[in-house]
């Protein structure tokens, strides 16, 4: 654990930007999206840390200030252990951070991961397009704001838009029978219910 | 598999005086035999040769980490059955720690064997369902019939001890659902008993098979530094001759007491991924009856955890202080801090990893899985590139991924 103790401590040194991030299990530090290449690769090559385990877009929701957070989490193949490493994006309309592909390969399905969900954009990706979604699907469903019940969407192919005249559609009671809500609030909006009971399976949706 | 290609107009390039090939390219999946599930590999061929490759996921993609931020943490269970589900066990052991941790909750130890045991089951049963199709995708059908067989004997003792076969939905946040029904733990070492000699056979069918290792043997090629450097876990890593093992490094739910050995390849290839797994199997086995042998009494879930793992069924009927504590924890679900953890457990396909973001409450607010399925198919543009079009195929068989966790 100390390896990682010290890395991190050796990246605030390093950077005076970077901070200290709460953390409630591995060592984490917060560092300015301008030096998060260079951190991450100080990591790599100076501390050990080789292996990037996982990139993860945040959203704290609109009107947050950041709103979005991109965490790494890298690890050592040698002192077994990880540290976390977060970038905030200054511009909650238009999210970027620059890209990791050029210190590891493996960043590149995870960027576009969390450019599909987030919209968050890796400057410098060289091929930075939707994984799970498909090309040209209007949304980032991860946002805050994009509901659990989804958005009417066309569909991609045209030829089955033509057949099957449908889209995409939205669920029914916001999501399902059973949808709770996040953080420390009064029992009432937290305890999961249907959100929206106006329109069922059974009962069409009504005309808006 | 649909072809999309358009046809040389040879007469008009013969006119004049040239004669050039053109490259072909192929839709592969993502309803074929051997993309296991709903992967599509958009392939460019040159002749028979894989000029480019590039994966197009997410036909399963389900929206797991947003249904996870509008739901308590116990509701969430059976939707990890649903990541890897063909070890629903062991996802169901990785989010439950993940969330412990968050809660600073520590199980006793009879808990943590039941998840150890339940755990190695599903590393067996999941690697002999790679095995078998790894087998099919190769031509040896037999091998998927023994190593069926012996699955089923499996999944009759999942049944017994979680009341499913396949979402087995066994944990719960601080403890496991029940305690295992009385006798389960020696049909468990008979099972074990018989399995080592029917492992043995299963084996012997493909390790000196001519046609077997003629298709894997120095096929898909990965050489530690690529496997690293693409965020490669699990069998496919330790393949390429990196002896990383979660349990052994990072031992979580009491791994540290048994003893066992990280099985690791040499050439990087099909075949020594291939031989990875055979091993597992036989250190499952051992870590299996290491942990009945040593199997703790006591609880199997935490007992003063009470705004976390709901009191037994009989004190809720007929306790007014357990009642409340039950429905305050299905209503609110169970109450976390603030604040956020990464915890990856070492599943049979590589290091699941969850990290969760709680402001507090009975849900998070953001649920990352990482699914070693995703990271391992990351580095198929690579490997492909080169191979025969017959090739991919027992590449994609060694891989052994699940499309479900890689699209979550």
């Amino acid at each position: 654990m100390s390896a990682a103790l010290d890395a991190v401590q050796a990246l605030k040194a390093r950077w005076p930007g970077a901070s200290d991030r709460a953390t409630l299990d591995h060592p984490a530090v917060n560092v300015p999206a301008s030096d998060l290449v260079a951190a991450l690769r100080s990591l790599k090559e100076d501390h050990g840390f080789d292996v990037l385990q996982d990139v993860s877009g945040v959203d704290w929701g609109a009107g947050s200030s950041p709103r979005f957070t991109v965490v790494y989490h890298v690890f050592s193949t040698v002192g077994h252990d990880y540290v976390r490493v977060a970038a905030d994006c200054t511009d909650a309309v238009a999210p970027e951070v620059p890209s990791a592909t050029g210190l590891w390969p493996g960043a590149d399905w995870h960027e576009r991961e969390a450019f599909d969900m987030f919209g968050i954009r890796f400057t410098g990706h060289p091929d930075l397009r939707r994984i799970l979604m498909w090309d040209g699907y209007p949304h980032f469903p991860l946002r805050k704001d994009f509901p659990l019940s989804g958005v009417p969407t066309e569909l991609p192919d045209a030829e089955v838009v033509a057949e099957t005249r449908t889209g995409a559609i939205a669920a029914p009671m916001a999501g399902g029978p059973f949808v709770a809500s996040p953080g420390e609030i009064n029992m009432t909006e937290a305890e999961p219910r249907a959100k929206d009971e106006s329109w069922t399976e059974r009962r069409p949706k009504p005309e808006a | 598999m649909s072809v999309e290609h358009t046809i040389p107009d040879t007469a008009a390039k013969h006119a004049q005086g040239g004669f050039e090939t053109e490259k072909m390219s192929i839709s592969m999946g993502p309803s074929h035999p051997s993309t296991h599930g709903v992967l599509r590999l958009q392939l460019e061929l040159d002749g028979e040769v894989v000029t480019k490759a590039d994966p197009v996921i997410g036909y399963l993609h389900r929206g797991d980490e947003k249904i996870a931020e509008n739901m308590t943490y116990n509701q969430f269970v059976p939707y990890t059955d649903r990541l890897d589900y063909l070890a629903p066990l062991a996802n169901n052991m990785a989010y439950a720690i993940a969330v412990e941790r968050l809660a600073k909750l520590e199980v006793p130890p009879r808990c943590q064997a039941i998840r150890v045991i339940t755990a190695e089951m599903a590393r067996i049963s999941s690697h002999l369902m790679g095995l078998g199709a790894f087998g099919i995708d190769v031509g040896a059908w037999t091998v998927f019939l023994y190593s069926f067989t012996e699955r089923e004997k499996l999944y009759k003792l999942f049944e017994e001890l979680t009341g499913a076969r396949f979402t087995t939905s066994y944990t719960r946040i601080g403890g496991v659902a029940r305690d295992m029904p009385p006798g389960w733990t020696d049909r468990v070492l008979a099972f074990c008993d018989q399995f080592l000699p029917q492992l043995e056979e299963i084996l012997s069918l493909l390790t000196r098979n001519k046609i077997f290792t003629d298709r894997t043997a120095g096929i898909g090629v990965i050489s530690a530094q690529d496997a690293i450097a693409y965020g490669l876990t699990g069998p496919n890593l330790r393949g390429s001759g990196v002896p990383l093992d979660l349990r052994k490094d990072r031992p979580y739910s009491g791994y540290e007491q048994y003893d066992f050995d990280v099985p690791v390849g040499t050439r990087g290839d099909a075949y020594d991924r291939y031989l990875v797994r055979g091993e597992e199997m036989r250190q499952s086995v051992r870590i299996i009856r290491q942990a009945i042998a040593q199997l703790p009494a006591g609880k199997w879930y935490a007992e003063d955890a009470r705004r976390i793992f709901a009191p037994p069924k009989d004190k809720v009927l007929t306790s007014m202080e357990e009642l409340i504590q039950n429905f305050m924890i299905v209503t609110e679900g169970p109450q976390m801090p603030a604040g956020e953890v990464y915890f990856e457990a070492e599943n049979p396909k590589g290091a699941l990893g969850f990290y969760v973001v709680s402001k507090g409450g009975g849900v998070p607010w953001r649920l990352k899985i990482r699914s070693p399925s995703f990271c391992n198919l990351s580095i198929l543009p690579k490997v492909c590139v080169g191979a025969m079009v017959s090739d991919v195929v027992a590449i994609l068989g060694s891989f052994d991924f699940v499309m479900g966790e890689c699209d979550r």
